[in-house]
């Protein structure tokens, strides 16, 4: 169905081709995992399916790229638009109208389409992604997991026979993403269409997978099974790391595999302690924040205190109210109820004497940058805190980035970003950091790497608190968990135990020994000693 | 002159304009304009009378107060600043003022009751890629203040306290750097889904057809309004249109897209559009030595200020308002939506209140 003939793709002003001599044929009908790290030019893979590269992102391709006996070459992505359907990153920003109907009805009428068969489609692929419900929703007042169906369906309505689609989650809590994924092998397996889906967290689309894709970032694609590749890849998903740890040549694909797979070995790691949720003098303390936005109560009533050197996960779903927390909490928002660190509110203090106290990372953290180069960025960061020059600087390669000062903040990679935004709050030295979705868009390495800075942060005094999404990293951060609910917590506890007890937040490997209580991979290769 | 300055019929026109409005508006941001004109609506006419009793040389003979004369130095002759205010000046400023405030509220109205982009739909297919430029230019707007919103919000958190042309600097930047990255995106979706795939080459001949259309059709208006040559005007008005009718016509047969449940126009649309039809023509052609003018005096629409009388309110005018006002019992309100959970989102919208969504605006 796609077949890619010894493609080379190369950017103009770049060094090195993207892709180089890539080769390799899909057959119609598979799920196929596009896999490497931010970088390794997956984006520039998928684009190459549909003709957007070269034809839109500019640049060179040689070689073939094959899609339905259509070349591409001869083929600009609006002619392939009824063989591909192409659905991007974040859907919002994609929508060409403002209403679910009319966005599913575009393509249709861009293809001319007859009206008849139109209306007729459309009601076909409302009921087939589930969004019937929504039809005249406007576009922007939907949830994120409920955009992201409506931006599938509005490729489906053309009938395409090849899905691509370029991390299609990476926005979306667990059970949006949940949604549109299990929308998606419904889709392969009742449907039969051609899906390559782009995914950084393999472990909730792995088992589904026909094959994959591995970029290992120097140009070249390895093309195998998802066994296969897994065993080799550098990229490690929670399966993988457990079958390193336990010494298994395959790994696998899913938690009832590894489940079956334990049992009949009778592997049984030793639970790490369960350490007490330190009670160290506290950093930040607070009682009954309440945020309300007109009608809409975000965070009632919540009560909470951060120690000294402690780590802790924020997890709930979209809209519990955690964003909300944390903007309070650093007192850029204004809300009732008290709040003190170190004896001081921030909300009384000016922006700059606030965030000497408690910074805040927040979710777009690009927002923070505007400065043409990375130094300009760190010097004017030193300004702000009054700290000495270099500060920023020095902090950006403790945090592990050295990045050449001349760089443009945009063209560096996701992880890259978040150190520098981070190195720029944290020159102000504050004794509290929060952290609102830092591993949105993050690879495994990616998320190692902040791990690691979190865990020095925490070291060196400061009280970090983390709101997240991403549970399997909440289980390898943080020593206590919060949960939030409806604008309240609903649990407060040692993450070990509060993540382990609960069915919809335990990590992978909680659930594969359940019920001995381990949460990581780290967890079982000590445990197995 | 065409119109009317009775401020008795401009008075009610407006009300009734206003009260459509008023009860027939969606909760869309664009339906919350219609106050901001009534606002300018009100300083266009504050405006005027003030600058009439400034520098407004006093005609007619009811004196209502003097102003202190400042005397002005001679180049700036024919000028007076104060003076006598009088009743008559007064009354013909503020006639005037009113019927371009109604005019005003009129052009608000319209722009509160109409979806810019259900308007935009029923553009002929020729000027589809026009179309929609400006539908996507429509949504950068909100989007551009949102993601300034969020930008201004995150400079709190680095706390750069900077303001004037740095500040400016450093919300503009990731303001446009966002804007940019959104309109490529976008782009790319377009191009993805079969953007202008079906567009032809033009016709030969079909711009400069068009073109001259628009410009005989400019004459036509222009000679129109201005001079009294109405026959040949009327000509060239209609020659223009339909040379430019010609033109979208061959345009179109090059452009193949379909359009999805494209609003039917039924009676109810016809009646609603003939009651704006049949208000205009009556105020329009009263008053003229042609058409229905016997029906209504060149006086009543145009009450005479020096001397002063009190205006007159004739049935005619009535039966003007009554059709202003027909819009509202062959429309009715749409009961509202059933909204789910309104913040259900990691944006940073969810930090923000969301109004209800409220009835909109429907032909039953």
């Amino acid at each position: 169905m796609i077949t890619f003939d010894r493609v080379r793709v190369t950017y103009p002003g770049a060094t090195r081709p993207t892709l180089s001599d890539v080769s390799f044929d899909l057959p119609e009908g598979d799920l196929c995992l596009v896999v490497g790290s931010t970088g390794s030019g997956k984006s520039t893979l998928l684009g190459a399916v549909n003709g957007l590269v070269p034809h839109f992102t500019g640049g060179t391709l040689a070689g073939r790229v094959l899609v339905d006996a259509r070349d591409t070459a001869h083929h600009r992505p609006r002619d392939l638009a009824d063989v591909v359907g192409y659905v991007g990153q974040d859907p919002l920003r994609g929508f060409v109208t403002d209403t679910v109907e009319d966005e599913i009805a575009y393509g249709m009428e861009q293809l001319g389409i007859d009206p008849v068969a139109m209306r007729k489609r459309v009601e076909e692929t409302l009921d087939l992604m589930g969004i019937a419900d929504l039809r005249r929703r406007p576009l922007v007042d939907l949830s994120g997991g409920q955009q992201q169906r409506v931006a599938i369906a509005a490729v489906l309505a053309a009938q395409p026979r090849v899905l691509v689609l370029d991390e299609p989650t990476s926005a979306l809590d667990p059970t949006a993403a949940q949604d549109v994924l299990s929308a998606i092998a419904t889709l392969v397996h009742e449907v039969g269409l051609t899906v390559l889906l782009a995914e950084h967290r393999l472990e909730r689309v792995m088992q589904a997978a026909d094959s994959m894709l591995w970029l290992p970032g120097d140009g070249s694609v390895v093309h195998g099974s998802p066994r296969a590749v897994l065993a080799g890849a550098t990229i490690t998903p929670p399966l993988a790391a457990l079958a390193r740890a336990a010494g298994w040549d395959e790994v696998p694909l899913s938690v009832r595999e590894a489940r079956r797979r334990a049992l009949a070995e009778d592997l049984r790691p030793t639970p790490p302690p369960r350490v007490p949720v330190a009670a160290g003098p506290s950093a930040l303390t607070a009682s009954d924040v309440e945020v309300r936005f007109g009608e809409i109560v975000a965070v009632s009533g919540v009560s909470l205190e951060l120690a000294e050197r402690s780590v802790t996960a924020l997890l709930g779903r979209n809209g519990a109210g955690k964003s909300s927390l944390l903007w309070a909490l650093q007192g850029a928002l204004s809300c009732g109820g008290d709040i003190a660190i170190g004896g001081r509110d921030p909300r009384r203090l000016g922006a700059a004497q606030a965030r000497r106290l408690v910074a805040l990372v927040p979710q777009t953290a690009t927002d923070l940058l505007y400065l043409p180069t990375v130094a300009a960025e760190c010097d004017q960061a030193d300004a702000e805190s009054d700290a000495e020059p270099g500060t920023t600087a020095g902090l950006l390669r403790t945090l592990g980035v050295d990045v050449p000062g001349d760089r443009d903040p945009r063209d560096l990679s996701e992880g890259q970003r978040l150190a520098l935004v981070l190195a720029i709050q944290l020159a102000a030295r504050p004794p509290v950091l929060l952290l609102d979705e830092p591993t949105r868009g993050l690879d495994y390495n990616a998320k190692a790497e902040l791990r690691h800075i979190v865990d020095r942060l925490a070291g060196t005094g400061v009280a970090v608190l983390i709101s997240t999404h991403d549970v399997e990293f909440a289980a390898a951060v943080s020593r206590r968990t919060l949960l939030m609910a409806d604008g309240e917590i609903i649990a407060d506890g040692d993450t070990l135990g509060l993540l382990t007890s609960s069915p919809a937040y335990a990590p992978q490997m909680a659930k594969v020994f359940a019920p001995i209580p381990v949460l990581t991979p780290d967890d079982v290769a000590r445990g197995l000693r | 002159m065409s119109g009317t300055t009775n401020p008795l019929l401009l008075a009610l026109i407006a009300t009734a304009v206003v009260a459509t409005v008023l009860l027939r508006r969606s909760d869309a941001p664009w339906a919350r304009s219609v106050k901001a004109y009534l606002v300018l609506s009100v300083f266009v006419i504050g405006m005027r009378v003030f600058f009439q009793m400034l520098l407004g040389a006093g005609t007619g003979e009811t004196v209502l107060f003097t102003l202190p004369q400042i005397p002005l130095p001679d180049w700036a002759a024919g000028i007076q600043l104060g003076g006598a205010v009088t009743a008559e000046g007064l009354v013909n400023t503020l006639y005037d003022a009113l019927r371009l405030a109604v005019m005003l509220v009129c052009v608000g109205a319209a722009n509160a009751l109409a979806n810019p982009r259900q308007a935009l739909r029923s553009v002929p297919a020729a000027l589809y890629e026009a179309s929609v430029a400006v539908v996507i230019a429509l949504s950068v707007a909100p989007q551009l203040i949102e993601s300034a919103q969020r930008v201004r919000k995150a400079r709190r958190l680095r706390g750069d306290q900077a303001r004037g042309l740095r500040a400016l600097g450093a919300i503009v930047m990731p303001v446009l750097a966002d804007a940019i990255e959104r309109s490529m995106s976008l782009a790319a979706g377009m191009e993805s889904r079969g953007f202008a795939r079906t567009r032809g080459l033009p016709v030969r001949g079909t711009l400069p057809l068009m073109l001259a259309g628009s410009l005989v059709a400019t004459c036509g208006v222009f000679l129109l309004l201005s001079t009294d040559h109405r026959l040949l005007s009327v000509l060239l008005l209609l020659g223009g249109v339909a040379a430019v009718l010609l033109g979208l016509r061959r345009a179109e047969a090059t452009l193949r897209v379909t359009r999805h449940r494209p609003h039917p126009w039924g009676s109810r649309d016809t009646l609603i559009a003939l009651s704006g039809v049949f208000a205009a023509l009556i105020v329009f052609s009263a008053g003229g030595d042609w058409g229905i003018g016997w029906l209504m005096a060149s006086d009543v629409l145009h009450p005479s200020t020096d001397p002063l009388v009190w205006p007159e309110l004739t049935p005619l005018m009535l039966v003007v308002v009554a059709l202003v006002l027909a819009p509202l019992p062959l429309t009715r309100v749409r009961p509202p939506q059933a909204t789910t959970s309104l913040r259900n989102d990691t944006r940073v919208r969810s930090l923000r209140p969301r109004p209800e969504r409220e009835p909109e605006l429907v032909a039953r």
